[in-house]
């Protein structure tokens, strides 16, 4: 170890929601130029780029895409593809790159104009078609994306005894957080009873229970931390990250209600020395309302099988025993593909910096991000303090 | 006439006798001959011990539902006609879960845990067939 520690030290978002004529790399730039600002730092400094692809239009090895767009000369760049993954890998990435002394202002752009780039039915088709599915064994069967968690939703049920009214908390707890958050696109409360009435989509999820498709783009920049005291706001550490994948596709994998966040989560506390206990807020990945249930169980927050449970009676609400996903996460706060995730890193830094407004929970000293790729597939782990230890 | 054709498997080298058994009407998986189990979907090393000392062998096709779902929404045109239809997971006798359909039963009447056995259906257009499910 050469002893450089790393910080998040800028965050920045575009416009979420329905942005119509803005492209993937002007929501990029908006979201880049905000995070820089954020800052106290210019384009002109950063020297590292992390990025993901899009969906909306082909880019050939996307870092050095957005890199050229930017002009910068990067002494490091990456493409990280964990989809929903990949906003907490890229954090992950960019702050091994400037502990190793790769490079010393990383900054990691994602997003994309998702929701205006075409109809809805095209994105749902070419989600279903060129998403999660394998190819050959899944794709030819039918399943939307919704399809291959209601899966996993059946199966909790069955195991576990989940209700489809737990499920239905879930989005109607993270949706009053998106009505906290200026920048979320689907801020209108609904009620338990609005998610079950909703129209069935795949059997058990309703359309409330589904990640919405937004435009939009988020930002972060990473720096040394001897530097990062000399910067506008307070830095932001990485305490412990971990990985986790138990099957590639969902089809053939051995077990539908354990996924590899229970691997993620215990090398992510192992390493940081703490425990769930000691999460104030937790900024876990909501593709779909069952995706927290699990989430909640794997990452050790209560015992499998306990999720539909947890989530019941606001406890998953500010003020309740975990306040999940704050920002209204992909259900409600806005969701542009790969770059998605990433909004749920950015609400564990503003909670941290106590700079979360009217859904900020009191006194957090420590936070974590979840990022779920795949279907339950890839997970990536964080955990991250507004203190050095 | 508009056609909306499903997507199709296109068989690869690494899967082709599975195809070529569904042609035939059998499941045909990749049985590991040094730890003996099946894996599916069809790979060229064994996922559970990493031996590549592999052969194909026809399953009894027999299983129960491990997961469903009834789809309500196509995912594409082309499958508008079938709603609502039944995708689920098939934990076969031999061990592996496969993903498939389960059709000649209303989709209402599908439970986990049900006993079912392959069966086998066009793929909507050209010569593969897609091994799918009914209630045993």
């Amino acid at each position: 170890m050469n002893g450089i520690r790393a910080a998040i030290v800028g965050i920045g978002e575009s416009q979420v929601g329905k942005v119509p004529g803005r492209s993937a790399l002007q929501l990029q730039s908006d979201a880049a130029l905000a995070a820089l600002a954020d800052a106290g730092l210019k384009i002109g400094d950063v020297d590292g780029l992390f990025t993901t692809p899009v969906r909306v239009e082909h880019w050939n090895m996307p870092a050095g895409v957005v890199a050229g767009f930017f002009g910068i000369r990067p002494n490091y760049l990456s493409t990280v593809d964990l989809a929903g993954a990949s906003g907490c890998s890229m954090i992950d990435q960019a702050i091994a790159a400037v502990e190793s002394g790769r490079c010393e202002v990383a900054l990691c752009v994602a997003g994309q104009n998702l929701l205006s780039n075409r109809s809805r039915s095209q994105a749902v088709q070419s989600m279903a078609e060129r998403g999660s599915g394998h190819p050959q064994f899944e794709v030819p069967y039918g399943p939307l994306v919704p399809s291959l968690y209601a899966l996993i939703a059946q199966r909790h049920m069955y195991e576990y005894g989940t209700k489809p009214e737990q499920l239905a908390e879930v989005a109607v707890t993270i949706r009053t957080h998106a009505g906290l958050n200026p920048n979320a696109h689907k801020k209108d409360p609904i009620t338990v009873g609005d998610v079950l009435s909703s129209r069935m989509i795949t059997s058990p999820l309703h359309v409330l229970d589904c990640a919405i498709v937004s435009d939009g783009a988020a930002a972060a920049v990473v720096t040394r931390a001897d530097r990062a005291r000399d910067l506008r706001k307070s830095p932001v550490y990485l305490l412990g990250s971990g990985y986790g994948l138990r099957h590639g596709y969902v089809g053939d994998a051995e077990c539908l209600t354990t996924s590899g966040a229970v691997d993620s989560g215990r090398t992510a506390f192992s390493k940081s020395g703490l425990g769930p206990k000691d999460i104030d807020v937790a900024e876990i990945y909501d593709c779909f309302t069952i995706t927290v249930i699990v989430e909640l169980e794997d990452l050790g927050f209560c015992p499998k099988g306990e999720g539909g449970r947890f989530v019941e009676n606001g406890n998953i609400g500010l003020g309740g025993q975990l306040p999940v996903t704050t920002h209204g996460g992909l259900l409600s706060g806005g969701h542009p593909g790969l770059g998605g995730g990433f909004f749920h890193v950015l609400e564990a830094v503003r909670q941290l910096r106590g700079e979360a407004g009217g859904r900020q929970v009191p006194k957090v000293e420590v936070a974590l991000a979840h990022g779920n790729g795949g279907v339950v597939s890839v997970h990536c782990t964080l955990i991250l303090g507004n203190s050095d230890k | 006439m508009t056609s909306l054709p499903k997507p199709l498997p296109a068989p690869d080298p690494a899967t082709s006798e599975y195809w070529a058994g569904a042609k035939q009407g059998e499941l045909r998986l990749p049985k590991c001959r040094d730890c003996g189990k099946f894996h599916f979907y069809p790979r060229t090393l064994c996922p559970h011990c990493g031996s590549v000392n592999l052969e194909w062998k026809n399953c009894s096709g027999r299983g129960v539902v491990y997961s469903y779902t009834v789809v309500h929404r196509a995912p594409s045109p082309a499958f508008e006609a079938d709603v609502p239809y039944v995708v689920a997971v098939i934990a076969l006798e031999e061990g592996p879960h496969l993903m498939s359909s389960i059709i000649n039963v209303p989709a209402d009447r599908v439970r986990v845990g049900e006993n079912v056995r392959v069966t086998f259906r066009s793929a909507g257009s050209g010569d593969e067939m897609l091994p799918m499910f009914e209630l045993a």
